[in-house]
């Protein structure tokens, strides 16, 4: 199948090892990798944070980037949902009744990485070698948004040589929430702190996550701790045969 | 009828008023947040009694197969109300005035009050006793009762404790939730009269204590205040849902009975109270039933009441009911569900609000109610999680309401100022540059320099420790990511010029 990447640009300028490990995996599950080079970012930090009218060019320009492609993948819930829940929406609060048609034709073949193989591609065994220590972190919009379910430990549970334990209390937000970690610092942190304490509980070396934004606000906290836990992009750990995680 | 006003009067009010009422905080929610996350006894508390409700809640509801069906029930009769509010409004009035009652119009707080209090005092009596209620607590009714002469008694035990502690209640369904035992015992001993000096903190003792204290009120009072949970149009029956049983006191020895109702609390027919009563005990407290359920239709010679009063409370409503993407929040039944499952809540308590209407539906009602701008911080006290979408029983769709809210403060502070605040300015920049790829990837370009400011850790992966303002905010307390040297783009750019 060919397929074509939406990177989002939190991973594209931060996070690139999750790209590429986005590309491995679908490359050796036999498929190609396509990458429209006019997308930039979903809009979604500037809806959330008030700001949806500004979102409309980026909409717009996520519509035109990726139009002409099937099926589109992306290693974010949170952005899948931004494109499913808001652009549409946005585009008809502007009156543009053309764009929202088109944002909703490309949003019902957008995938976030976990629904694209369980559902489209019928795969939950991607031949996975991790022999770490894992716990699973299901983040917000890929739970309550996308209703992801338990694909992402489908997927997990079939890589070989994981030991994969279940996070305490793990459907409780971790206190990212975009521009709410810097606005309400306190609050979120005091999130965070209970987040990393189920986290080091489990005894995991890695904490994983469907998205990077939340993995940015976990692992920031446990490495600013010294916790020695790590966290790991679930696409990471689903491209890694055994030599680099 | 019609809600604008008759001829010759002031303009119905858009927003509640200033100085009345409890709808406002002294303090923005991040910085009222920050002494209350400093609170241990109260992070103690709140983390064990919403964990309490929270899993007692998802048992009852789970042994409903038909919940989202009930849920979807509820959200299509509370839109079908507020789709014909007057007509049913009216149609409440009419059958409260033939079985007996008055009815009386309060556009917001001010009116209310003065309503309230020139009934009181029509009855002669400085002392009143009050049933749980959201409303008056929105308008502030004791304080006004108290500057005229009447003391109004609270007799549902949280808000007693509440009361008899000087305090402001913190969760709608448990006012006194920030509150443990060993501190319900210290305010009962302070300020309970007559109370046994050898009151122990055993929640029974406690208990008998308030009884005792109460009983005495209860026999006394000559009028009782209430609110109410419903208002049914088609037979005019006013109902109050409760556990205690203080509140079939209040409604049943009293001669007269005031009770204050907010406008979006009319329901259309008798019937559709059977979905709500599966709904909100179900959602609020956790039980299957709750154990006293009070319906009352106008006076009966000889029980009950002989006078009652309905007060119909605008204070804003009208003003919620004329936003498209913000009038769902008056389809909250006061459960509390979504209190009881946000992270924000049941961290920061609900003082930090600052309003009556604390956590995510407090988020979303208070700022309709007050105007955005008096509230404004309010609609950024979530992280968007979603949670309380997903409790809530009328499917009141909190987050993207949250969102239209932080749009609409936007817009507002952007027109109430000549020059944009630095986040619109950067808000701008960033939306500008990302609109087009080529403007992106310079932008890529100048972040990527960012990474001189991290260090690399003993793991090889270099971080910021340390970053200046608005970022501080992050770095405070945790790392941030160093920009790599090369970005994805740039690494699919050279891998397709090798292939």
């Amino acid at each position: 199948m060919r397929i074509a990447l939406f990177i989002t640009c939190l991973a594209d300028t931060l996070y690139p090892d999750v790209g590429r490990a986005t590309v491995r995996l679908l490359e050796r599950l036999g498929h190609e990798v396509t990458f429209p080079r006019a997308q930039t970012c979903c809009g979604q930090a500037h809806t959330n944070t008030g700001y949806g009218a500004m979102a409309l060019p980026l909409v717009a320009n996520h519509v035109e980037a990726f139009e002409g492609c099937d099926v589109v993948v992306a290693p974010s819930g949170s952005c899948v949902g931004s494109v499913r829940h808001q652009h549409a929406m946005l585009a008809r609060q502007a009156g543009d009744e053309a764009l929202a048609g088109r944002a909703e034709a490309l949003a019902s073949r957008t995938y976030e990485l976990s629904e694209l193989l369980v559902d489209v591609l019928g795969v939950t065994d991607v031949g996975a070698v991790f022999p770490h220590r894992v716990t699973y972190h299901p983040t917000c919009h890929s739970l309550r948004l996308l209703r992801v379910g338990d694909r992402p430990l489908q997927l997990l549970q079939a890589v070989r040589g994981i030991d994969l334990v279940e996070l305490p209390a793990a459907e409780e937000c971790c206190g990212f929430g975009g521009t709410f970690a810097v606005k309400n610092a306190d609050t979120s942190t005091a999130m965070l702190a209970d987040k990393m304490r189920h986290v080091r509980d489990t005894g995991a070396e890695y904490c994983t996550a469907g998205d990077a934004s939340c993995l940015m606000h976990i692992g920031g906290g446990l490495s600013r701790l010294r916790t020695g836990t790590r966290t790991i992009h679930l696409a990471e750990i689903l491209a890694s045969t055994g030599e680099t995680p | 009828m019609t809600l604008s006003p008759p001829p010759g009067r002031r303009p119905l009010p858009v927003h509640a008023p200033r100085g009345v009422g409890h709808l406002r905080g002294d303090m923005p929610f991040p910085e009222a947040a920050r002494t209350a996350l400093a609170d241990v006894q109260l992070r103690r508390n709140l983390g064990h009694a919403t964990a309490t409700i929270r899993a007692k809640r998802e048992a009852v509801v789970e042994e409903v197969e038909d919940w989202e069906a009930l849920r979807l029930a509820g959200a299509a009769i509370k839109d079908d109300t507020m789709a014909r509010l007057p007509e049913l409004l009216d149609r409440l009035e009419q059958r409260v005035v033939e079985a007996g009652g008055t009815v009386h119009w309060a556009r917001d707080a001010t009116e209310a009050n003065a309503i309230a209090v020139r009934l009181v005092e029509a009855t002669g009596s400085d002392e009143v006793v009050k049933v749980k209620s959201m409303a008056t607590q929105e308008i502030g009714l004791n304080d006004a009762l108290a500057e005229a002469g009447i003391a109004a008694t609270e007799t549902d035990l949280a808000e007693l404790i509440v009361q008899l502690g000087g305090d402001e209640p913190s969760h709608i369904l448990v006012p006194a939730i920030h509150r443990n035992r060993a501190e319900i015992r210290e305010i009962f001993l302070r300020e309970m009269p007559g109370v046994d000096p050898d009151l122990t903190d055993d929640p029974r003792r406690l208990a008998m204590a308030a009884r005792q204290h109460l009983r005495r009120k209860f026999l006394t009072a000559r009028v009782a205040v209430s609110g109410a949970n419903f208002g049914v149009a088609e037979t005019g029956t006013l109902c109050v849902v409760e556990s205690e049983g203080n509140g079939r006191m209040c409604l049943t020895l009293p001669e007269t009975l005031i009770t204050v109702m907010g406008i979006e609390k009319v329901v259309p027919t008798w019937t559709d109270l059977e979905v709500f009563l599966q709904l909100l005990p179900r959602s609020s407290t956790g039980e299957r039933m709750n154990p006293y359920t009070s319906f009352w239709t106008g006076v009966h010679p000889g029980d009950g009441p002989q006078a009652f009063h309905l007060i119909l409370l605008d204070n804003g409503r009208t003003a919620v009911l004329g936003d498209a993407q913000g009038k769902d929040a008056l389809r909250c039944i006061r459960c509390s569900a979504c209190l009881n499952v946000c992270p924000v809540y049941e961290r920061t308590g609900g003082h930090s609000y600052g309003s009556v209407y604390p956590g995510p539906i407090g988020a979303v009602l208070s700022p309709q109610l007050t105007g955005v701008e008096d509230n404004a911080s309010l609609p950024y006290a979530s992280s968007l999680c979603g949670a309380c979408f997903d409790a809530c029983p009328v499917r009141i769709d909190i987050p993207s309401m949250l969102v239209h809210l932080r749009e609409r403060h936007v817009e507002e502070a952007r027109a109430a100022s000549r020059v944009p605040s630095v986040e619109h300015l950067g808000m701008q920049a960033a939306a500008w540059s990302m609109a087009d790829a080529g403007r992106w990837e310079a932008t890529q370009r100048a972040v990527s320099l960012g990474r001189v400011m991290g260090r690399e850790g003993g793991d090889g992966v270099r971080r910021i420790r340390s970053a200046p303002p608005p970022l501080s905010g992050w770095t405070a307390t945790r790392d941030a990511p160093a920009p790599p040297a090369e970005s994805f783009r740039r690494w699919w750019a050279s891998r397709e010029e090798e292939a």
